[in-house]
């Protein structure tokens, strides 16, 4: 009936080719930002190393910027080639949110980039600047669209399940747009995109410098990402708290989990900040927790409690015996049974339907279910629990850590003690891995804790899949480990050699490599 | 406000319009990369080439995406059932496209003869494969394509693998392939005759009058063996065209000459097949005399008529089904739910222009020929 292997690959290709596509991504909405603000500078004081330092962090943006073009026509196409039930049940809300990506925000990236790469001759100053900007925004607006989309995975709200199109159908577009989870969702992986940007050019930067290369544009690209990267890193850090809470209202089992919060505790919960959770005994071991800390975090409160995952367990059970009730109903309605009863007698127990379908991995049939099977669907209804807590863990001990390398970095830089402490240079160039690893973990909690859902508690991953073979995805799955390893090393290979080459990689012939080769032209400024 | 009949028509148009606004653009693009190995011999030459679509091929490649996520937020039971059916060609095609992004922005960032070489061809089978598949897939939804939906709307495709991907490569589909990759082809020709420096705008004048003609005998030869060769479908009963979408309540036969129906009912529908026809023609005298800029707008007029006649002949289905008749997606029980349409319209309604008009000025802002010098003073920056 249902593959187990098959569900596996289809999660596996889906999972890896988004993390891939997220590796791309961050770095371009926050250096766009920074290419405004360099090219702003440049405009109004007439300077030309600020040309200069948006030309070049603009070519690194670009080496970036392909790939995360090239990954993105990936995500595009695979909700309808491997999650096409997905596409059909939920496609009258996921569907408009892509599709007004595409028109407000692709639209204005992409037509607006091709000119900030190649009409630098063509465009006056202002106009070119005009372009700069509109990619940024563009860029950004194409994160807002498809965070709602996200959010409404998370978090459906403005749409009910109905039985005679066997598909969830909007109710509201206003409730999907301001969907709380989508906007805590939208500033917080935009704030870690300006990190990761921030990080990025701080560490090149922080290179030259220690290097004694081109000082003056590496000095002025720093002062502008550790300004940038710090309240962007304070941003992220208050926003990602800010996503705890709207989790502590809507997605209860993803929180307990990250928490390993196994029952529930009387408030205000503590905050385990270290442990060993296990699965099989339920219990966290050698915890390290700090008082009150989760209460305050998930309900900005000492008197709610936070559920734990015995408890949200129970509510399962319930919850998959309407929804044994409702997917007996729908079979009727199916079968052709127009009658009002029927209907009204669905509607009771319709908000369940997903949990009846939870059933669908334990039983042909989920209306006439067992007990077993009963037991087994509300177990599967609880992630794995230690893949979430380290991956939340690693994700905000990063941010920490960045904050403190901008924090002092900032410091340093005001004043002017950057230069003798080469220890901070080196920590700025040992940390830029640091915000992809982050946003990679983040991506990973905010997706494997929504499991086993595709859309929350509206349609299981395993069903949502395309109606393919195993053999399918292990065709496409080689093919995108053959062309995603070849562009990753090619990527890689350019961005080192241009960041490497710095200033120089423009021909412009005022930068160190250049000198060293003709030793009397101009330097630079 | 629309009611949901309207709003369904209203969407076939649209989704049609951005299809006709991709070929134009995008398409233009996939043409120049077609005729790459073709029009330019040295570095510098093609350079040329790949320079007058650099600043824009990424902002037409999004009405490809556009056109994709509106047929999702449209029409999702084809999305749906179109990208999982057509999986492996669906795999090909995404892992052509591969080769743009990359080829356009990194070709130049190395001094290589062999590296640059190589990301040449990676543009020429990125322009060529999409263009030669979407063809083929026409082909196919005229023929029929082997799915079917279960009692919970799943779909469900005959075959896997080598098993699915090679009845799709059968002579009338490879036929409606040939015609996709010929028609951008040209258009993408017109392109570089009107934006290159010779020797690449000449050679690519002289491609365009031996190729055009061809691709309207092509059309033609597809429309006779389309009335001799291949059954079309029919709708016997239907629901309401207003009632919620639901795709197999109909009943639907196969007959002959079923496609040209529309044809007859309609007979204004016979312009698309006319200006497919004449469109490519006159593409072909207009850069034979010089006028790069005519001949560039009577190309996307063949187009618009080549991919309307598609359209129009299969209307309303939009996915028949040779599997099982009644699973066939038509116009009117594919669709979103009427709010989801309403939106859409009007975020359409709303962006398309604005779209357009930023698209129009980035285009004037770059306009005029590019020449070996610009390639030349230009060499650091440009693709």
């Amino acid at each position: 009936m249902i593959d187990p292997t098959f569900i596996e690959l289809s999660r596996w290709q889906f999972a890896s080719t988004a993390l891939y596509h997220f590796l791309f991504v961050p770095l371009t909405l926050g250096l766009s930002w920074l290419l405004v603000i360099m090219e702003t500078v440049y405009v109004m004081t007439g300077k030309e190393i600020y040309k200069d330092m948006t030309r070049f962090w603009g070519k690194l943006f670009g080496i970036n910027f392909a790939l995360g073009v090239t990954t993105g026509l990936t995500m595009e196409f695979e909700f309808g080639t491997n999650w096409s039930y997905y596409s059909h049940y939920v496609g009258d809300v996921f569907g408009a949110p892509l599709a007004i990506e595409g028109l407000m925000a692709f639209f204005l990236e992409s037509t607006f980039i091709g000119l900030f790469f190649l009409g630098w001759e063509k465009l006056s100053k202002r106009k070119h600047l005009a372009v700069t900007f509109f990619t940024a925004l563009g860029s950004n607006l194409s994160a807002l669209w498809i965070l709602i989309a996200n959010g409404w995975m998370q978090n459906p709200v403005g749409a009910v399940f109905s039985p005679r199109t066997m598909r969830m159908e909007m109710q509201s577009f206003t409730e999907v747009f301001l969907n709380p989870v989508a906007q805590v969702k939208f500033v917080h992986t935009v704030a870690a995109g300006y990190v990761t940007a921030s990080m990025f050019v701080l560490g090149i930067s922080a290179w030259y410098i220690l290097k004694g290369r081109d000082l003056p544009f590496a000095r002025r690209s720093f002062a502008v990402a550790v300004g940038f990267g710090l309240a962007a890193s304070l941003s992220v850090i208050v926003l990602g708290d800010e996503s705890g809470y709207e989790l502590g209202d809507v997605q209860k089992v993803k929180l307990a989990a990250i928490e390993a919060e196994w029952h529930t505790e009387p408030a205000p919960a503590a905050f385990t900040l270290f442990g060993l959770p296990s699965q099989e005994t339920q219990e966290t071991r050698d915890k390290i927790q700090i008082p009150w800390l989760m209460g305050l975090i998930a309900t900005r409160s000492l008197d709610k409690p936070i559920m734990g995952l015995a408890e949200l367990t129970a509510e399962h059970e319930t919850r998959i015996r309407s929804g044994m009730i409702a997917y007996g109903d729908l079979m009727k309605i199916r079968g052709g049974d127009k009658s009002p009863a029927t209907q009204a007698a669905f509607d009771v127990h319709a908000k369940d339907i997903g949990y009846g379908l939870l059933l669908k991995q334990f039983t042909a049939d989920p209306a006439s279910a067992t007990e077993v099977d009963i037991k087994a669907a509300a177990q599967s209804a609880i992630p794995r629990v230690w893949p979430l807590f380290w991956g939340f863990r690693i994700m905000v001990g990063l941010g920490f850590l960045m904050l403190f390398v901008f924090a002092a970095g900032f410091w340093l830089n005001a004043t002017k003690k950057l230069e003798r402490h080469r220890w901070l240079l080196w920590l700025a160039v040992l940390a830029m891995p640091a915000p992809w690893l982050a946003c990679e973990f983040g991506w990973f909690v905010a997706e494997f804790g929504r499991q086993p859902w595709a859309i929350g508690e509206v349609l299981p991953t395993f069903l949502a899949t395309s109606s393919l073979t195993s053999g399918d995805l292990i065709f496409s799955l080689c093919g995108f480990l053959a062309f995603y390893t070849a562009l990753l090393i090619i990527e890689v290979f350019l961005m080192q050699k241009y960041a490497r080459l710095g200033p120089s990689s423009l021909g412009l012939g005022r930068y160190h490599f250049e000198r060293a080769a003709r030793p009397h032209a101009v330097p630079a400024e | 406000m629309f009611d949901y009949e309207t709003l369904k028509f209203m969407w076939w148009i649209l989704v049609g319009a951005l299809l006709m606004g991709f070929a134009i653009t995008d398409g233009m693009d996939m043409g120049v990369g077609s005729l790459l190995p073709f029009v330019a011999r040295t570095d510098t030459e093609r350079r040329i080439a790949i320079n007058t679509v650099g600043p824009h091929w990424d902002g037409n490649q999004v009405w490809f995406i556009t056109a994709g996520g509106a047929l999702f937020a449209a029409w999702p039971a084809v999305y749906a059932a179109a990208f999982s059916g057509f999986y492996m060609a669906m795999m090909l095609v995404l892992f052509a496209l591969f080769f743009r992004p990359v080829g356009f922005d990194y070709r130049s960032k190395i001094d290589d003869t062999r590296w640059r070489s190589a990301w040449d061809w990676g543009l020429f089978l990125g322009g060529a494969i999409p263009a030669l598949i979407f063809g083929v897939a026409f082909g196919n939804l005229l023929q029929g394509v082997p799915f079917q939906l279960d009692d919970l709307l799943r779909s469900h495709y005959q075959g896997s693998l080598l098993g699915a991907l090679l009845p799709l490569l059968n002579p009338f589909a490879l036929l409606a392939g040939l015609i996709s990759l010929g028609m951008l082809t040209v258009h993408g020709g017109v392109w570089l005759q009107l934006r290159a420096d010779d020797p690449v705008s000449g050679r690519a004048r002289r491609i365009v009058m031996r190729l055009a003609p061809l691709v309207a005998v092509a059309f033609a030869l597809a429309g006779a063996w389309l009335w001799f060769g291949i059954d079309g479908y029919r709708i016997v009963s239907e629901p309401a065209h207003g009632d919620l979408p639901d795709p197999l309540a109909k009943q639907v036969v196969r007959e002959a000459h079923a496609w040209f129906a529309i044809y007859g009912r309609v007979p204004v529908a016979m312009l698309a097949p006319a200006i497919g026809l004449l469109g490519p023609l006159g593409a072909a005298l207009l850069a034979a005399v010089r006028r790069p800029g005519l001949a560039f707008v009577s190309s996307a007029l063949g187009l618009v008529g080549i991919i309307g006649t598609a359209g129009l002949s299969l209307f309303p289905f939009v996915m028949p089904s040779s599997l099982d008749l009644k699973s066939s997606l038509t116009v009117w029980d594919a669709s979103s739910s009427q709010l989801t349409l309403t939106v859409m319209f009007w975020a359409v309604v709303v962006l398309l222009p604005i779209v357009l008009g930023y698209t129009v000025w980035c285009y004037a802002n770059m306009w005029g020929r590019v020449t070996a010098k610009d390639i030349e003073t230009q060499s650091h920056s440009a693709y």
